[in-house]
């Protein structure tokens, strides 16, 4: 039975794929997509779409990161529970209610729309690298001032690197809400693939909401796989293998 | 405040909203627990599949929201249901599964293995000892999960209204669609309420469920 269960599971994922590529043409969507007056609009979206998420992905991994560092600087450390409290309580709003919220305070545009999502993905970020950073061994923190070596480079060489892990995870979780919440940026006049999906549904037309849809979710599953890269690419070889 | 008024003026359409909204997130939970608690358990026995579930979990996970329901419309529209409750349901069940399996299965592999011998060798059934021992104990961090998905749930159910399964979401998108701020904002500010009081209630029956002997033990290691 164990033997045979890789086959049957690879051949009901070509019997899967095969379903797909005979929906995709029946509904029209191999058709849409491949259509000279259609492609450059959805290539466009694309762009518009990435441009959203990278520019409020750097703001917010700037921002998110400075705030981590600084609620656990000796300075600031009295204030890391309410901080990390405040974080939290942020998460629970939902993506929709932020992009309303900006909309209703900042009006309509690309503006308001990078302005919610840096907002939202600071969370994530902040929320990690605050966590990451405190829970960095004691004994290192003790042997690095032992040695002599300035707050700076305490932070630097050993706080940041060691809370790598959890830092990415953080990214990757505020890179993934951001990729899907830029799809609502749409709803308040800052295009993104999240145009083809609505209208989409709006009219009943498959073909035009798979080709928002599909794009979307492969741009979430590769973001996931190079925030996976980007684990291995840059955390220090010695870590890894003591966190193993 | 102009927002407060469009909320005591039409309380009554708030109210079902609000109703309509809780209701498709408490019929999702349900289900994804029906489904997610069980295959948490299932999968401590067997660590090669736990991985592979999770991983699933994982996956289904990273797809937005709206990309779901927009790829599962066509293939629902199949049984007539590409709109409405039942996609928006079926999202939330699939996006809850992976906090519930993942919080089922650390909770009950995080039970100490001294009391789950103990159970055994006064001759519990595996039954039992997942009745009497296993799951009392592991309860406050599968509840954990619930929490988790209960407000992720608020959150995409909101985006739910656009595929016409109602709730609060409503308010939001024919706000925007009539640029009627008093509406977006009440309908972004009751969703984000709506959100914060669950998170607050689950963390209490969180307290209430742990059992007295883990909070002793707790409050020692301290």
């Amino acid at each position: 039975m164990t033997t045979y269960l890789p086959k049957i599971l690879r051949f009901l994922l070509f019997l899967v794929i095969f379903a797909a590529g005979v929906a995709a043409e029946k509904t029209g969507l191999i058709a849409y997509v491949t259509d000279p007056y259609e492609y450059p609009y959805i290539l466009s979206l694309c762009w518009q779409h990435l441009y959203l998420v990278s520019i409020s992905m750097a703001l917010a991994t700037a921002l998110g990161l400075g705030i981590g560092i600084l609620l656990t600087r000796d300075r600031f450390k009295k204030y890391a529970g309410v901080g990390m409290y405040i974080v939290g309580l942020g998460q629970t709003i939902p993506s929709l209610a932020v992009i309303a919220l900006a909309m209703s305070f900042l009006g309509i545009g690309v503006k308001p729309a990078i302005f919610a999502l840096t907002i939202y993905s600071i969370l994530p970020i902040a929320r990690n690298t605050l966590a990451g950073i405190m829970s960095v061994p004691r004994p290192l923190l003790d042997a690095a001032k032992g040695m002599g070596l300035p707050p700076r480079s305490i932070l630097w060489e050993v706080e940041l690197p060691n809370a790598l892990k959890v830092i990415i995870t953080g990214f990757r979780v505020a890179l993934i809400i951001n990729i899907g919440t830029a799809a609502l940026a749409f709803l308040i006049g800052a295009g993104g693939l999240g145009d083809l999906i609505f209208t989409g549904i709006s009219l009943m037309q498959p073909d035009k909401l798979l080709a928002g849809a599909i794009p979307v979710t492969l741009m979430a599953l590769m973001a996931d796989f190079f925030c996976d890269l980007g684990e291995v690419l840059l955390i220090p070889r010695g870590l890894r293998l003591m966190q193993r | 405040m102009s927002t407060w008024q469009y909320i005591t003026n039409n309380y009554q359409y708030i109210l079902l909203l609000t109703g309509e909204h809780l209701w498709i997130v408490t019929l999702a939970l349900v289900i994804a627990t029906l489904i997610g608690v069980p295959l948490g358990i299932i999968i401590t026995k067997n660590e090669e599949m736990a991985h592979k579930v999770i991983n699933i979990a994982n996956i289904l996970m990273t797809i937005p929201s709206i990309a779901l329901f927009g790829l599962m419309l066509p293939v629902l529209s199949v049984v007539g249901h590409g709109l409405g409750m039942v996609p928006a349901v079926t999202a939330l069940v699939l996006y809850s599964q992976l906090p519930i399996i993942r919080n089922t299965y650390t909770a009950i592999k995080n039970v100490p293995p001294p009391v789950v011998n103990a159970g055994r060798g006064m001759g519990m059934s595996p039954w039992h000892l997942l009745a009497e021992v296993q799951i009392p104990l592991a309860l406050p961090v599968i509840l954990a999960g619930l929490r988790t998905a209960a407000v992720m749930n608020i959150g995409i159910a909101a985006i739910a209204a656009y595929i016409g399964a109602g709730g609060l979401g409503v308010l939001i998108q024919q706000g925007i669609g009539r640029v009627n701020e008093e509406m977006i904002l009440s309908g972004a500010l009751l969703v984000s309420l709506l959100a914060v009081v669950v998170d607050g209630g689950m963390a209490l029956l969180e307290r209430l469920v742990t059992p007295q002997g883990l909070k002793i033990q707790q409050r020692r290691r301290r």
